[in-house]
């Protein structure tokens, strides 16, 4: 069997602990252990970037770390995002804009433009379209997907209220 | 007011963006394994032996199942869901390999085991023993005598050969004023759905009832399949499709994996789930659009159509799943909408040594929208015309409306195109995209030394095949509304669309009706999600459904109430007396007294309970149609094609949800822009492939990807209570042949010609040189 180690990170805003196979890659780790489903595995080589997450603050492909990796940082997934159900402008934002089909990349789309936000909070479509350059949407186009990147950063710097 | 045409957000939504959707692979159950699947790695090779001891011996591997461990029932080939008299040899594909295998990818083995780490450590101690064969490869190159066959058993690669068409062909051809020929060529994509096949079987030994949850666009399809190898009861097999990760045609099929996995839960008495990767699905999954045209249209010296006639080369890979549908779908599509007098098509569909190709978004039209189109761009350029102006001259006039085409579809009814526009539809696409004053841009660019260019494209799409979907609808005592139905969904917004028809019918907000999709146990016959139906097929039955139900309810509330039906309404979840509306009952109220109360009769006429299955069944397809309008910048130093707008018109008749028919047309065309310059599945000429990843496959992205600006207009066919029409591919269909014209288009100035897709850098570059040469 495959040797295992003990690791604590912060998921989500709360401390976990628990002992690992060296192996077990950070998405599997938070899908089966956590049971934290939200983060989806569509290439398992890094591509795709459904299972996009935010670590320490910045993206990263869950896919291509191991959890013992993250021991002592901090991962934020989609199911940390909703503040007891009440969606964040950007969630809202995709339900305006027709921002998700099947839902399956959603998940890793959140967290790219969560990140984007964070550091542009004015950006261009280019800008967008550029920072979702690395996560594939087979069903939207992209279209509603960028136009609620865009509406979401408006209404995150009150210029509109979110849902308007 | 109506829900229908209205922009309702959507029901799925709130679920998949906080992470709490339920898909195959989110689902936890106790004492579940995990299967990979040990996959051939010769194209085409007999199986010598099979040594799975060292597997076996690992910790945590559970069992490894071979051809020979499956139950005898599962032995067999599976079947062959549409055969067709043109089929020479109805070969499919066995749930494990037995004595050969005829792809790379095909399952050899099914390796169960504690996790899927173990899996997959073990899957690589199978040992399988191989006696390579020649493999056929290039499809084209299968047909040579000669050449390798992809089954041992068989002389040639020759799996069906037909022709289809109408009118004295040859004659009009003697008489045109031109004739013009193409060769065209287009090549395999796939579905490639974010999320890979997914699958999960657990059986329950007490009650003998296996349950299969899959990411399946076909439940019952899937539930049919095991039954009619096994001779379970169908109630004993239940399917379930949650919420799955797109769908495309991939995942229309029953495949070998399904079986196995509900062999090993039986033998194992335990769940077993297997999720498919990325690199299995690149060999695995069933792909599309290899087919090469050979194509003359005659026209008069007008640029009008005489007749078109040619022959068709379709690569149906090593197995017919779904027999020759979709080069069946590609020459019944070719005349499109225009006027074509006379019509022959000859088909031929090859064996190779590749994964088969069933159903991919657009099914078989893209490569013939291709040829269509290019024949007529063909036309202009000989007879110096505008392309659209090309187009005007043919089309169905709207007056000609139902047209009949001449030709026979695949389910056997006659082509007959129902309702629409078509020089109308291309008329707003071309205003919108400013098409008249492009020319003044395009000079004004070159001067620049840039070069861009525009094209068109127009197509008619049959949706809405039969021959039914259900759609079963409760009023449960609680007083809530339950909508259940076969059709599975994989992000279309079914739910929403669903909810939005049955509200309009029970005087209610789609929010409280809630929709069960892609359950076997919803209603007793399904067919399943593809060919644009599901709107077209179970739309009108939850229209009737609901409709029925309403009724009753009237009826129920008329003797409660002590009122004459006529006086009575529905709003809110009660039925009322008009102007009175305190004097009612409630849909609970009355769902209560329909279920039966102990000692009282039943009114006159009312039979029990409150709900209804409606099975509605469309005497044939619908045509929904659109035009598309592209414009490119062609890079010539690099090749890189650059597409700065995209202009779609579409009619897919009465629409439900314009936001969802908006998004399915802008993802539809994306997918069109990956066949037009990115999408091309590889294989080597020993018939191994060799684009089996996204660094090596590449989809579009957001950075390729123009905003979609569309147009719409609502034709409604008079073939359903709705007159609703499909959406779900009229985005991909056209959408090379407008990319392509564009490019051809842009490089005008020097006289470049494609014949084939994608276009990428390279093949662009390629041509760019061969033109100068030829200079």
């Amino acid at each position: 069997m495959a040797e295992r180690l003990e690791i604590t990170l912060t998921v989500n805003g709360e401390s976990v602990t628990r002992e690992v196979p060296v192996r077990l890659t950070l998405a599997d780790f938070l899908r089966h252990e956590l049971e934290l489903t939200g983060t989806h595995l569509g290439c398992e080589h890094g591509v795709c970037g459904a299972c996009t997450i935010l670590l320490d603050g910045k993206t990263a492909r869950s896919c291509l770390l191991l959890a013992v990796q993250t021991d002592g940082m901090s991962v934020d997934t989609v199911e940390g995002m909703a503040d007891n159900g009440a969606l964040t402008p950007l969630q809202q934002a995709f339900i305006d804009n027709h921002g998700l089909q099947c839902g399956f990349c959603t998940p890793g789309m959140l967290a790219t433009l969560t990140e984007l936000l964070d550091t542009i909070p004015d950006p261009s479509e280019q800008e967008v379209r550029e920072w979702l350059s690395g996560n594939i949407c087979r069903c939207t186009g992209y279209q509603g997907i960028v136009d609620a990147a865009l509406d979401a950063a408006k209404a995150l710097r009150g210029e509109s209220p979110a849902g308007a | 007011m109506s829900w229908i045409g209205s922009a309702v957000p959507r029901l799925e939504d709130a679920t998949l963006l906080t992470g709490t959707g339920k898909f195959v692979d989110d689902i936890h159950l106790p004492n579940a394994l995990q299967a990979a699947v040990v996959r051939s790695t010769f194209a085409h090779a007999r199986i010598t032996g099979i040594d799975a001891a060292a597997a076996l011996a690992m910790p945590g591997v559970y069992a490894v199942f071979t051809h020979a461990d499956l139950p005898e029932a599962l032995k067999t080939a599976m079947p062959l869901l549409v055969p067709n008299p043109a089929i020479r040899y109805p070969v499919t594909q066995h749930v494990l390999a037995s004595d050969a295998v005829h792809f790379v990818g095909e399952a050899v083995a099914l390796v169960v085991a504690d996790d899927r780490y173990i899996a997959e450590d073990a899957a690589e101690l199978v040992f399988v023993d191989y006696e390579p064969l020649p493999a056929a490869g290039d499809f084209r190159e299968a047909l040579r005598p000669g050449a390798a066959v992809a089954h041992e058993t068989r002389e040639d690669n020759v799996a069906a050969e037909f022709t289809v068409g109408y009118g004295e062909t040859k004659a009009a051809f003697a008489e045109a004023a031109h004739v013009f020929g193409e060769t065209l060529f287009q090549h395999r994509g796939a579905g490639h759905a974010m999320e890979c096949r997914t699958m999960l079987a657990s059986y329950e030994a007490v009650t003998d009832t296996l349950t299969i949850w899959a990411n399946t666009q076909s439940p019952h399809q899937l539930r049919d399949v095991y039954c009619r190898m096994t001779g379970q009861a169908d109630n004993r097999v239940r399917v379930i499709a949650p919420d799955t990760g797109g769908g495309f045609g991939s995942k229309v099929q029953a495949y070998p994996e399904h079986l196995a996995i509900a062999a090993a839960a039986i033998a194992l008495g335990r769940p077993v789930k297997y999720i498919e990767d990325r690199r299995e699905h690149f060999t695995a999954t069933h792909q599309e659009r290899d087919q090469f045209y050979d194509v003359e249209i005659a026209v008069d010296g007008d640029g009008r159509i005489k007749a078109v006639r040619g022959s068709l080369i379709h690569d149906c890979g090593a197995h017919l799943a779904w027999g020759i549908i979709t080069p069946f779908i590609s020459a019944t599509t070719l005349p499109g909408p225009y006027v074509v007098p006379a019509y022959q098509m000859k088909v031929t569909g090859v064996f190779t040594n590749k994964v088969a190709t069933t159903p991919v978004r657009g099914a078989g039209r893209p490569q013939a929208v291709f040829a269509m189109e290019r024949l007529l761009d063909r036309v202009a350029r000989e007879l110096s015309l505008d392309p659209a102006e090309v187009r005007r001259r043919n089309f169905v006039p709207a007056d000609a409306m139902p047209y009949k085409v001449g030709l026979t579809f695949r389910d056997g009814s006659p082509v007959i195109y129902d309702s629409g526009d078509y020089p109308a539809c291309q008329e707003k696409a071309l205003t919108l995209a400013g098409y008249d004053a492009f020319k003044e841009r395009q000079a004004a660019a070159r001067t620049e030394g840039r070069h861009i260019g525009i094209g068109t494209a127009s197509y008619v799409e049959g949706t809405g095949l039969g021959p039914f979907e259900g759609v079963s609808v409760q009023i449960m005592p609680a007083g809530n509304i339950i909508a259940q139905t076969g059709a599975a969904a994989q992000g279309q917004g079914h739910q929403t669309m669903f909810a939005q028809i049955i509200a309009d019918r029970l005087g209610v907000a789609p929010d409280a009706v809630t929709v069960i999709g892609g359950e076997t146990t919803g209603v007793a016959y399904g067919i399943g999600t593809f060919a644009s139906r599901v709107t077209a097929n179970a739309g009108p039955s939850a229209h009737l459904a609901a409709g029925n139900l309403r009724d009753k309810m009237i009826k129920i509330a008329a003797h409660l109430l002590e009122a004459a039906e006529d006086d009575l309404d529905l709003a809110d979840g009660r039925v009322f007396v008009k102007g009175v509306p305190e004097m009612g009952k409630s849909f609970g109220e009355i769902a209560v007294f329909a279920n039966g109360m102990p000692g009282f009769s039943m009114p006159d006429g009312i039979t029990p309970g409150l709900d209804d299955t409606s099975y509605f069944t469309p005497e044939r397809s619908t045509y929904a149609n659109g035009a598309h309008v592209a414009e490119v910048e062609v890079d010539i130093e690099t090749g890189r094609v650059s597409i700065l707008r995209y202009v779609t018109a579409h009619d897919c008749g009465t629409i439900i949800n314009p936001m969802m028919v908006e998004g399915q047309v802008a993802g539809g065309v994306v997918h069109g822009i990956g066949n037009a310059l990115f999408e091309w599945m590889r294989y080597d000429e020993a018939a191994q492939p060799v684009t089996v990843n996204f660094g090596e496959y590449l989809l579009p992205l957001a950075t390729e990807t123009p905003a979609i600006e569309q147009t719409h207009m609502e034709t409604p066919t008079p073939l359903n209570p709705l007159g609703v029409k499909g959406a779900g591919e009229g985005g991909t269909i056209p959408a090379a042949a407008a990319i392509v014209s564009a490019i051809e288009n842009a490089l005008t100035p020097l006289d470049v010609k494609i014949a084939q897709v994608p276009v990428t850098p390279e093949a662009l570059l390629d041509l760019i040189a061969d033109a100068e040469a030829a200079r």
